[in-house]
């Protein structure tokens, strides 16, 4: 059995040599690219804007914060309804036909938008509170048709609310105990304690943070964040990056592709994307088995630039031998 | 425990053919990894083209991704928002990533152009794909880490796609734990020995020779056939 040198020396065989120390390439390469990557280290730093926070949000825009709040306590938010693998609903869920891998591994977990963004933080928060503990009791007790009818009802109020001096105000109306519910939820969000509440969900440590970015992706402040940023998915979003620096552009592909019909108007545009990339990338790399793709690099000539030195002795030399 | 054999120890009494495990893999690497084979000396004269760089710049700078990563993981993932230096050896790792990305580009296509499949070649290129992709992921898991509004951005955006694969069960974008604990040492990992194995099978095989011109009375026929020596052929 020959050995992989002699399989190489045979391969190889008829083309001269020159010497080659590989060490120091890459040596060379190392420090090359190091002062490349200094220099713009130093010169244009990295970007870091500050993570949003639910303080930030309930200060800045409270009836914004209030309507989604309301939405998750009446588990018509986008969360609330959105399916595998965060609730039991279906209405983020996308299908081609009867392909529908989202739903195959069920709801892994398990958001309860109404308990984990609103009545259990007010249970923490309401020791001490009269009003609150009564107003949690009342809307506890109350039936689901009682509670969906103040719910449905303050949420059309919301469309005329106002907002002054961080409190958010509505027409009068019979709203039950959501309102005080609503209060006492963005008086704890102004604190900042509600996005303590919302992370941790009663334990010590914490590094999921699911719950938290959920709840402030059901509102309308956090999009309208990304949108002034240039960062919609429409806005070729994937691949920015917050200010002018160059985000995760090795996506464009991916990107280029919710820009376009029918993507870009499909409800399922991220499951036909994804389907679409898939088959693309299994078709990179099986490209030395697929002809017209694997015979592409013989018919544009770029071998010839690249290997203008070869060609230039071949045609002097007549080439190596054959095999 | 047993007795001791009275067989000197010197003695070495002819037996059947080496059969361990040991004996297996050394004859293996002995037969396609010998060190005059993995750093050589001297290389076929076209491998001077500046094309070459590009595999050896995206690697260089893999390794300063890696470095400045252990810097950052090594002081948490609070430290650089808040330190000078912590910020400057994180923009030093955005930069790496953005030329190793670049660079990675670079080589595949300049492989691509090549035809580096050829001559039994295509599991270096599958490899290399391979390599690529779970870099991809990696970079990704990076970007969800970063703990600002970037990596809010992008997780709360990314979920949607990833969940219509089924894969948001096991591959939460939103579990900053998760992703951090991908980021910093299983993907990396997996980088480095998917890497190796590209680079092992690129010294194996050695470099793939020029794409060769049809030969005169071949080229009628390679014309219309489309088929030639840039097909992937037998390892």
């Amino acid at each position: 059995m020959s050995t992989a040198a002699e399989r190489q020396e045979a391969y190889h065989r008829g083309i001269p040599t020159v010497r080659f120390d590989l060490i120091r390439e890459f040596f060379l390469a190392l420090a090359g690219s190091g002062l490349v990557i200094l220099v713009l280290a130093l010169l244009m730093s990295s970007p870091d804007d500050p993570s949003v926070t639910i303080q930030q949000w309930s200060q800045q825009d409270p009836v914004d914060f209030v309507t989604t709040a309301t939405s998750e306590l009446g588990g018509t938010s986008f969360s609330a309804t959105y399916g595998p693998p965060y609730t039991d609903g279906t209405d983020a869920v996308q299908a081609v036909g009867p392909f529908a891998p989202q739903a195959w591994f069920g709801n892994a977990v398990h958001l309860d938008t109404a308990q984990e963004f609103v009545l259990g933080p007010l249970g923490m928060a309401a020791p001490g509170n009269p009003e609150l503990t009564a107003a949690l009791a009342t809307y506890k007790a109350a039936d689901a048709a009682t509670q969906q009818a103040w719910l449905t009802a303050y949420t059309d109020a919301l469309g005329s609310a106002t907002a002054a001096d961080g409190q958010v105000t509505v027409p009068a109306g019979d709203y039950g105990p959501v309102p005080v519910l609503m209060v006492n939820l963005l008086a704890i969000g102004h604190t900042g304690g509600l996005d303590g509440l919302v992370l941790s969900g009663g334990n010590f440590y914490a590094t999921n943070y699911t719950a938290p970015l959920l709840f402030l992706g059901d509102g309308g402040y956090f999009p309208a964040l990304g949108e002034s940023q240039h960062m919609l998915g429409s806005q070729w979003g994937m691949m920015n990056e917050t200010g002018s620096y160059p985000g995760q552009a090795w996506l464009w592909l991916f990107s280029m592709w919710y820009q376009v019909p029918p993507f870009n108007t499909a409800p399922n545009a991220d499951l036909l994307v994804v389907m679409l990339m898939g088959l693309l990338t299994l078709g990179l790399i099986l490209v030395p088995f697929i002809p017209i793709l694997r015979d592409i690099p013989r018919w544009i000539p770029i071998h010839r630039l690249i290997w203008r030195d070869y060609y230039r002795w071949r045609r002097t030399h007549g080439g190596p031998p054959a095999g | 425990m047993s007795a001791p054999s009275s067989t000197p120890a010197t003695t070495s009494v002819p037996g059947p053919a080496d059969t361990t495990w040991a004996g297996a893999v050394r004859r293996f690497l002995e037969r396609n990894l010998p060190l005059t084979h993995l750093l050589p000396s001297r290389q076929p004269f076209f491998v001077g083209s500046w094309v070459y760089i590009f595999g050896v710049v995206a690697i260089t700078s893999l390794v300063w991704v890696v470095g400045s990563g252990i810097v950052l993981a090594s002081f948490g993932p609070g430290w650089w928002h808040i330190e000078a230096m912590g910020r400057f050896v994180n923009s030093m790792h955005f930069w790496s990533v953005q030329l190793l990305f670049l660079f990675t580009a670079l080589h595949l296509w300049g492989q691509y152009f090549m035809a580096s499949w050829r001559d039994g070649r295509a599991p270096t290129w599958i490899v290399g794909v391979l390599v690529f992709l779970i870099a991809l992921v990696t970079g990704f898991t990076g970007y969800v880490s970063q703990q600002n509004f970037d990596a809010q951005w992008i997780a709360i955006n990314a979920k949607d796609g990833i969940n219509a694969t089924g894969a948001g069960s096991f591959f939460n974008v939103l579990d900053f734990g998760q992703m951090y604990g991908l980021h910093v040492a299983v993907l990396p990992a997996t980088v480095a020995v998917a890497l190796a194995i590209h680079v092992m099978l690129v010294r194996i095989r050695g470099v793939v020779k020029p794409i060769e011109p049809p030969a005169p009375k071949d080229a009628a026929a390679q014309a219309t056939s489309g088929s030639g020596t840039a097909k992937g052929g037998k390892a």
